[in-house]
């Protein structure tokens, strides 16, 4: 049976809900016959925390990887901030200032997780070639920089005593974790989380909704897909509904909660 | 004191040619090692980097019948930075093509393009003297000293800080957030691009920057010998360097320099033994069984230490 807990909602959301920040419009994206995403239109507005759900294989984290430049949409446009993003190098709309997180998380294993989330750090000197030989100093003061930036992220998110091990030993909820630093440190805009909450143990998974209200009240946008739903129905205004591929409803947690098609699509037809 | 003068000689002139093969390890390092490039074509960038050198050093032949008209008679110094660039140049030239395509064809690619580069050297016979060759190729120091010890000892110090000096680079542009970028990139390709990393950029520059330094290995073993033909940048040079880069363990500098040394003594001994052993009619098979002994010295070290001498031990994530 369909579970919605009812619990309060953080105040967060009113903060500064003004224009669209991300919007995705017939977006479509087929895997063979496969229709993954069918489609789908919404807006994600600046400074909400919007919400995707869906049964499993609903197209959610297709669209991700669609918005987020990793798959080339077969029709619709996506825009971010008013610029056309669909289509585009995953690395340029990371500089457009989108960030995501991997549904599965894809650390570096091999590298610290200082070192995985330095690498997100964006605009570093020391990433061009000739600058280390021609401008060093400069270099070494971005550097410094750039793990003042990651440390603080990294304690933020509760990784400060892991900081020097490989990403290989974190547990699947410490790779959550790192994801989330990697995705912020670049201070993006918009983020996209998939299942920030999966396989997190609920006193770090309550962690992790405060850290992404914070973060959200300091100005950054979310879009958030998630199968824990009482962490959406808390956290998330509005939250989209995927099936199929398609939209099929779209509004706040009470109108989804209620949206017969919604439970419906939940329970597949299994139960009447 | 005499009778060691010979073996003081062989040492200097082996350890030459060791540092000289290491830089090119080295720069298969920067490739393979950190960013995960299959080049299987290093004798065509040695090539390059050796007759871009000799041309711009060696005056063309003289006299009637001269084979060879084109070349610059400029300083040594600039053969070797002119060898080095040139490398460079082809590198980027073929990666640009073909490393935005899957994996394997970058190993098609660049083994297609040594091939190319041995045949226009063999064919070209006005710029690279064809078959023959380049003779004369001018070397450092006094020319009095040409074939001597002390020959030998001053270029052995020559390598042996052209080594260093590429080494201490290499170990800071690892150690640096471009080599930082590298790894990641080597390591997980699509996270490192969500990270705003563009990965056809950072391995373009790695391969070009390590085809540099094949052709500057090039460079020096040209104004070592002297001389220069085709038959010098066959694919065997490709896959001495790869053993030397796998046997000392890819991904470590340290590990490409020792491994060098490695299989160079091996395959130096195990030539002059095989000399000795089987009789003169068969020698041009004793240098097929010399290939073949380096080629078992390679399985095994894959086999039972696939990270080499000295490489960084394989990460393995648990499955998450
Ligand atoms: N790379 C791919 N190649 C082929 N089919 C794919 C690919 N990625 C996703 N699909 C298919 O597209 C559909 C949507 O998958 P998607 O991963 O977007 O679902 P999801 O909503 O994220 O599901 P979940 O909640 O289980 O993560 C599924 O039927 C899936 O099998
Ligand atoms: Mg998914």
């Amino acid at each position: 049976m369909l579970y919605f807990r009812y619990t309060r909602n953080v105040p967060h959301i009113a903060a500064h809900l003004s224009g669209s920040m991300l919007q995705i419009r017939d977006l479509a994206k087929r895997f063979g016959g496969n229709r993954a995403v069918d489609g789908v239109s919404f807006d994600v507005h600046k400074g909400a925390i919007a919400g995707l759900i869906g049964p499993n294989g609903a197209g959610k984290t297709t669209l991700f990887n669609c918005v987020a430049g990793l798959y080339r949409p077969d029709a619709g446009t996506i825009t971010l901030d008013g610029n056309r993003i669909d289509g585009k190098r995953t690395s340029l709309v990371h500089a457009a200032g989108l960030a995501r997180t991997f549904q599965i998380p894809r650390p570096f294993p091999a590298m610290s997780v200082l070192e995985n989330v330095l690498v997100g750090v964006p605009g570093q000197s020391g990433e061009r070639f000739w600058a280390n030989w021609f401008a060093p100093t400069r270099v070494a003061a971005d550097e410094a920089k750039a793990r003042e930036t990651a440390r603080a992220w990294i304690d933020f998110v509760g990784l400060g005593a892991l900081e020097q091990a490989p990403a290989r030993v974190l547990s699947g909820g410490q790779r959550k974790l790192l994801e989330l630093a990697r995705a912020m440190v670049a201070d993006p805009r918009l983020v996209l989380l998939d299942e920030p909450a999966a396989g997190v143990n609920p006193a770090l998974l309550e962690k992790i909704i405060d850290r992404i209200a914070e973060i959200n009240r300091r100005g950054t946008s979310f879009l958030i897909v998630e199968h824990n739903m009482d962490m959406v129905m808390r956290l998330c205004h509005p939250i989209a509904v995927m099936a199929q591929g398609k939209l099929i409803a779209f509004g706040d947690a009470d109108s989804v909660r209620r949206n017969p098609t919604v439970v419906e699509a939940y329970l597949g037809g299994a139960v009447a | 004191m005499s009778e060691f003068l010979p073996v003081l000689s062989y040492a200097t002139f082996f350890l030459v040619f060791a540092s000289i093969f290491a830089t090119m390890a080295l720069g298969l390092n920067l490739q393979w090692g950190y960013t995960g490039l299959f080049n299987v074509g290093v004798a065509g960038f040695v090539a390059v980097g050796a007759y871009a050198s000799a041309l711009l050093t060696t005056p063309p032949d003289a006299g009637p019948g001269a084979v060879r008209v084109v070349g610059l008679g400029l300083p040594i110094v600039v053969g070797w930075i002119g060898g080095t660039v040139a490398a460079g140049l082809v590198a980027a030239a073929v990666g640009f093509a073909a490393l935005r395509l899957r994996h394997d064809y970058l190993a098609i690619a660049t083994f297609g393009i040594a091939v190319v580069i041995q045949l226009v050297a063999l064919n070209a016979q006005k710029l690279t003297g064809g078959p023959f060759g380049i003779q004369f190729i001018p070397k450092p120091f006094d020319a009095q000293l040409d074939g001597s010890l002390a020959f030998n000892a001053l270029y052995l110090a020559l390598t042996l800080a052209a080594l260093g000096c590429v080494y201490a680079a290499l170990q800071r542009l690892a150690a640096s957030p471009w080599g930082r970028v590298l790894r990641a990139i080597r390591e997980d390709e699509t996270a490192a691009e969500a990270l705003g990393k563009r990965a056809f950029a950072f391995r373009l520059q790695s391969f070009a920057i390590g085809g540099a330094i094949m052709g500057f290995g090039g460079a020096l073993y040209a104004h070592f010998v002297g001389y220069i033909a085709p038959e010098d940048f066959l694919p065997i040079l490709t896959f001495q360097i790869w053993t030397m880069l796998i046997v000392g363990g890819a991904g470590s500098n340290r590990g490409a320099i020792a491994g060098t040394v490695v299989v160079w003594a091996i395959w130096t001994i195990a030539g002059n033994g095989l000399r000795e052993l089987i009789p003169a009619a068969d020698q041009a098979r004793a240098a097929s069984l010399q290939i073949v002994l380096v080629g078992v010295l390679l399985a095994a070290m894959l086999l039972w230490r696939p990270q080499g001498l000295l490489g960084p031990r394989p990460s393995k994530s648990p499955s998450a």
